[in-house]
């Protein structure tokens, strides 16, 4: 039986019919055409479908997109406000923090729960908050010095 | 950093022109793109490593809703064994077809595919196929499967032996071995690795009915290659009708730059239903499918005067292959890595033996570094143990048999020829990035607070940009190994260039618009980039083997040169000047020192395509191709530290300093190069400590999801302390050496040397087999306890 | 990455749920989801019915009760690791679950999930053991089951078929008690290959008044380390005395070898992450 879900994603209503077994990942993927959410494993491991769910950064593919209806739920594409990048976007972009392309949009959205909990990380703690995200480009150094640049931005920003 | 204005571009920290795109979620990669009438596909995959294939009851799959085709290997008409593009003497060459047909020969080796209307009906459907499995004994252990009745698993290669392969001078290493003054030997496991690109391989696969035109989009490091092979031997279907995409990848790491079976069938199939066809691999059968990398099993002996010159090394391998012969294969124990066994020494005898071996296991091949991390960790560990025999110190024993400083030309004991190299300086700033002295010092403290601390070095050389047709053709290579670039000056001055090489990370588009935008005195902005489409380049032979900047660069370089060449026709006759007079200088064609007489580049590009006042007998138009072969390997070099504690009671080794000197020749983008030297240490030391794949004995990867391949994470890594010397090579007018795989080729020597030296107080010289678990630290502790 | 089918439901309160449960064949509950579907992903589970517990109301908070910390059983582990009620009155079980997994695991796994679940290396049931928790489960009845009659077998505990679990109760430090909870993780999974929690109430000469030692990854289940409690109560904690105690660690953990480690190397690991984890809480009751 398929059952009505309704969430906004990055500020738009959407309202689809879904079969249960519908993972959040792929309905963002599929039913709703936003591809910066990727899938990089199937147990949970890599990190590449991290997505906010009511701001708080969830590996969208283990979740069922009927568990995510009502909620609010920004991806990789909605990061950016008018054009203009988010810190942690600007700061992957100064400090090369990216290779392939592929880890990246969960990096970015795991990076901003960090920051938004720990404004100040250690590099320790950046290392141990991103746990949750697998790189295999840039050996993570990169990421940490991305993460440190846009903690910095961040703190002058407000 | 760096502006597009600043007059000379190569050199610079540009950030990179692809960057935006990926950080906002827009990058296109194969599982992105959705076509119409777009079906999916699900394949069956044994599930033991070795069974004759019964009955394929499809009753029920069949009968699934949704469900579009199922195909079975026996309705592969047509269609030709997978190839192997490296022949080696006398190499047994099993039949690999993209289906099995009678047997399967590893864990997930593909018997049938599922077309379905949705991907959940496919997977729904793909289960219900019923297969007679007619299990067989299976083999899976490298050093067991030329064994006396180990199970028998290709009919044309007889104990399953594939190759036997020799290099160097047997007869030499043994007298050498007669008069050496000490001699050290020991056992060497080069375990098995899974490249784990971030993207999971996929396809998508388009037969245009009405034209008979076929589109594949695929996860490749190599789209001319994949379709070649594709077309002319497996499909036999027209190479011009079929047009090869790799859009973003995802990584690749080597195990994107093989033709495999799920492309192939997607290929076939979307032939025969008319319909799109994407499939994506899911990690699990990623780990079960991707070509693995290294996997030897080794003896080694090194030969040495008394004060520590190396007289002979004698290596005697066996190389797992796994169940078939993967495109390059056979090369990546022979040519990439007995050639390589000289290292950065001189060393007065070699020979090395290689039996390259079928097991039930899956395919392997090249994996970043491929055959020279072997070669750079048997080497730079012998040489370790050696030390410890001689009572040497590490660096001192290496200083004494470094290769000395040269220009042009040092020749191996083991066929190859260096380029250029200054092994020596390299390792010295090292030294001084280390505080070497303070360091052991400070070593020596600690043990005597108990804690044991190691210091561990590696040095290394690469035979890269790979690599001269002629040369790679002698040696079994079934392509060449040149590569292409079109440079395409618009009417408005702006260009497009299209590269054979692919980027799938390594920056292609900021680091060939710089290089161009550097060579034309053109703002970076006018550059454009294209790669990765069979449909746009001329020809390619891809991205692997630390080539695209050296080959690739090198054709677009080569392409310039002629722009040039005829601009200066084009702007001679506009001021009605000689050719041979002209130069081009900050963006303008002049007369040879009078800046005042020139015209710009733009006037001359426009002047091209609007020939009105135009030479005589000049082509309109300006656009060039050029296919550069280059002459010789080009060899990157270095040297790398690494400082370790381990902790005694758990055997966990945590990295407390990662220090890299490397030597790429010419850098075009520091930041791009440091990133992937960054990366190539983090998949080196994860070999050294984490990743391994374990199969049990009956054929079962027991580490085969992410939640038991250990991967290295953020935390398991410390802040890499990276520097340069730089030695350009003469191969190539850029001096470009080539900077991809060196990080992962050092670090896993420099890694296990460390820990190995941290157990030094305990009477351990050496551990055999890695990744350096904690149980196994604790039980080499144990066992050095013991023994005391 | 495709589960098999399924029927979702997602009752608002904990009577239709149970009625659910009684009702559907073949019904698994679904918390925090992040044992379950990745289980259903690679099909090594394939339910017919998942009745989802997040619109039912009251299953989620932290509160002092009694002297006991009631934890709502669909409360995340981010929930617990940023509590500051437990912060302040049991602040090891903020720290277990600040090394359950990753962050993004840890704010949709759910505390009550995981203990149902019964993951042999889980993290939370070392602390738990060691500091004798309670666990309220509604079926027909309300009952409460005391943790060391909870964990049963490999995922398996005492939870009955038509029951949930509802609460988690912990008791609030007592005066001169410290408590740790540490781990040697699994470099992939970050599971714990061997994790253990002690927590231990010195009196005014240090004596150890009470000692509660949990261990779990090594074996089966998570165990209660009896024989390391007896050597510890009773005694002054200095070095020696803990490593003879930590001695016993492994002693009725039926350690299962895996990749991660031989018997003997788990058992070993057993020993020193109780010694270690005794004397950082010996450390902090003397804090």
């Amino acid at each position: 039986m398929k059952h009505s879900v309704k969430m906004t994603i990055n500020g738009q209503t959407q309202s689809h019919e879904v079969e249960p077994r519908l993972l959040l990942v792929h309905y963002i993927r599929e039913t709703v055409g936003l591809t910066g959410t990727h899938v990089g494993c199937d147990t949970s491991q890599c990190g590449a479908c991290t997505i906010l769910i009511n701001g708080q950064a969830v590996k969208s593919c283990t979740v069922f997109a009927v568990q995510a209806d009502g909620a609010k739920i920004t991806t990789i594409e909605g990061l950016a406000k008018n054009g203009d990048l988010h810190p942690i976007q600007q700061g992957f972009w100064e400090k090369h923090g990216l290779q392939c392309g592929f880890c990246t949009p969960g990096m970015i959205l795991a990076a901003y729960q960090m920051l938004e909990r720990y404004p100040k990380p250690s590099e320790e703690q950046i290392r141990h908050q991103l746990d949750g995200n697998l790189c295999r480009c840039t050996g993570y150094h990169n990421i940490v010095k991305a993460i440190q640049w846009a903690s910095e931005h961040m703190a002058g920003a407000k | 950093m760096a502006t597009a204005t600043d007059t000379r571009l190569l050199g610079k920290s540009i950030k990179r022109r692809e960057d935006p795109r990926f950080i906002t979620g827009r990058g296109s990669y194969t599982d992105d793109l959705k076509l119409p009438g777009m079906t999916y596909a699900a394949f069956v995959r044994s599930p033991h490593a070795h069974a004759k294939i019964g009955k394929i009851d499809l009753t029920q799959a069949k009968a699934h809703p949704g469900v579009v085709a199922i195909f079975t290997g026996k309705d592969l008409t047509g269609v030709n064994s997978l190839p192997c593009g490296w022949l080696l003497p006398e190499l047994k060459v099993p039949p690999h077809p993209p289906l099995a047909v009678d047997t399967a020969r590893y864990v997930g080796d593909p018997v049938a595919v599922v077309i379905a209307e949705t991907q959940d009906a496919a997977l729904d459907a793909a289960e219900k196929v019923k297969v007679d499995w007619n299990v067989r004994p299976a083999v899976t252990a490298t050093a067991k499967a030329a064994e006396k009745g180990a199970s028998q698993i290709h009919e044309v290669a007889p104990a399953n032996v594939a190759f036997k392969w020799q290099i160097g001078d047997a007869a030499a290493v043994d007298a050498a071995f007669k008069t050496a003054a000490v001699t050290v030997k020991k056992h060497i496991v080069n375990q098995r690795l899974v490249a784990n690109a971030m993207e999971p391989r996929a396809c998508v696969a388009r037969f245009d009915a009405a034209t008979g035109d076929l589109t594949l989009w695929v996860t490749s490091q190599n789209p001319h290659v994949h379709r070649l092979l594709m077309t002319a031997f497996v499909l036999g279907i027209p190479e011009h009708k079929v047009r090869v995409i790799a859009p973003d990848v995802g990584g690749g790491f080597g195990s994107k730059i093989f033709l495999y079976n799920e492309e192939t069938v997607c290929s076939w199939a979307t032939r025969q239903i008319k319909r799109p066809i994407r499939w994506t691999s899911t990690r699990r059968e990623a780990f079960q499918t991707d070509a693995h990398g290294r996997d030897h099993v080794t003896d080694a002996e090194l030969a040495l005067s008394r004060d520590g010159k190396i007289l002979g090394l004698r290596v005697k391998t066996i190389a797992n292959l796994g169940a078939y012969l993967s495109t390059f294969a056979p090369a990546v124990p022979t040519y990439l890595y007995g050639t390589l066994l000289n290292g950065v020494y001189e060393m007065g005898a070699i020979h090395c033996d290689v039996t390259g071996v079928f097991t039930n296991t899956t395919p392997v091949d090249a994996y970043r570094g491929a055959g020279r991390p072997e070669a750079a960790y048997l080497v730079e560990r012998m040489i370790e143990v050696a030390a410890v025999a001689l009572k040497m110190d590490v660096a001192e024993i290496r200083k004494k048999n470094f290769i000395p400083k040269f220009e042009h030309g040092y020749q191996t004991k083991v066929a190859l020829t260096y380029d250029s190299g200054n092994y020596a300086a390299a390792f010295d700033k090292l030294l001084g990035m280390l505080d070497y002295r303070k360091i052991r010092e400070e070593q020596a403290a600690a043990r005597k607070q108990g804690k044991l601390i190691g210091v561990g070095f590696s040095t290394y050389i690469e035979a890269c940009s790979i690599a001269p047709s002629k040369v790679v053709g002698s040696l079994g290579a079934q392509a060449g190994l040149y590569e292409s670039g079109i440079v395409r000056v618009h009417p408005t001055g702006k260009i497009t260039v299209f590269t054979g090489s692919h980027s799938h990370g390594q920056g292609h588009e900021t680091t060939f618009s710089q290089l161009v935008a550097d060579e034309l005195g053109v703002p970076m902005e006018d550059v454009e980039i294209v790669h990765g489409d069979t449909g746009a380049i001329a020809f390619g032979m891809g991205t692997y083997g630390s080539r695209s900047a050296s080959v690739g660069g090198t054709a677009i370089h080569m392409s310039i040169h002629k722009i040039k060449e005829k601009g200066k026709k084009i702007a001679a006759h506009l001021l009605e000047a000689s050719p041979g007079d002209m130069e081009y200088v900050n963006g303008q064609f002049q007369v040879k020192g009078f800046p005042g007489k020139a015209v710009p580049f733009g006037q001359v590009a426009l002047t091209a395509y609007v020939p009105h006042n135009y030479p005589e007998g000049l082509e309109p138009g300006l656009e060039e191709t050029s296919f550069y072969d280059p002459s010789n390997f080009c060899f990157p070099f270095g040297a790398h530290a690494c400082v370790v504690e381990v902790d005694r009671d758990t055997g966990h080794v945590k990295l407390l300093r990662y220090v890299a000197v490397d030597d790429v020749g010419n850098v075009i983008n520091p930041m791009i190069v440091d990133g992937m030297v960054h990366g190539g240490i983090a998949q080196g030391v994860g070999q050294a400590l984490w990743e391994g794949a374990v199969y049990e004995d009956d054929g079962q990867l027991v580490t085969g999801t992410m939640m038991d391949y250990a991967l290295p994470k953020a935390d398991m890594l410390p802040m890499y302390e990276t520097e340069r010397t730089v030695t350009p090579t003469p191969v190539n007018p850029l001096g470009i050496k080539g900077a991809g795989e060196t990080g992962t080729i050092a670090a896993t020597p420099a890694v296990v040397n460390a820990v190995v030296d941290a157990l030094r107080p305990l009477g351990v010289d050496h551990i055999e087999t890695m990744p350096l678990t904690p149980e196994r630290v604790w039980k080499t502790i144990k066992a050095a306890k013991a023994g005391r | 990455m495709y589960p098999a089918a399924f029927e979702y439901h997602a009752p608002a309160s904990v009577a239709d749920a149970l009625k659910l449960l009684g009702k559907l064949d073949d019904a698994k509950i679904l918390a925090g989801g992040h044992s379950l579907i990745p289980m259903m992903k690679l099909r090594l589970a394939q339910p017919k019915h998942l009745i989802d517990l997040r619109k039912v109301a009251g299953l989620t908070g932290i509160k002092e009760d009694k002297g006991m910390i009631a934890i709502g059983a669909m409360t995340t582990h981010w929930e617990v690791e940023s509590s500051k009620v437990l912060k302040s009155k049991c602040p090891v079980v903020s720290e277990t679950a600040a090394m359950i997994g990753d962050p993004a695991v840890r704010n949709k796994g759910t505390i009550g999930g995981s203990l149902a679940h019964g993951d042999p290396a889980a993290d939370m049931p070392a602390t738990v053991i060691a500091l004798g928790a309670e666990f309220v489960c509604q079926g027909k009845k309300k009952r409460t089951v005391k943790v060391d009659d909870w964990f049963k077998g490999i995922m398996e505990t005492a939870l009955g078929e038509d029951e949930l679990l509802v609460e988690i109760r912990v008791p609030a430090l007592a005066k001169g008690t410290g408590a740790a909870y540490l781990k040697f993780p699994h470099p992939a999974s970050r599971f714990a290959v061997v994790g253990v929690a002690a927590v231990v109430t010195l009196d005014k000469e240090g004596k150890c008044t009470k000692a509660g030692v949990g261990v779990t990854g090594a074996g089966t289940h998570a165990v209660r380390a009896k024989g390391v409690e007896a050597a510890l109560s009773g005694k002054k904690l200095d070095a020696a005395a803990i490593e003879a105690a930590a001695a016993k660690a492994a002693d009725g953990v039926d350690v299962q070898a895996d990749l991660q480690g031989s018997e003997e190397y788990k058992a070993h690991l057993c020993r020193v992450f109780a010694k270690r984890a005794i004397e950082a809480a010996v450390k902090r009751a003397h804090a």
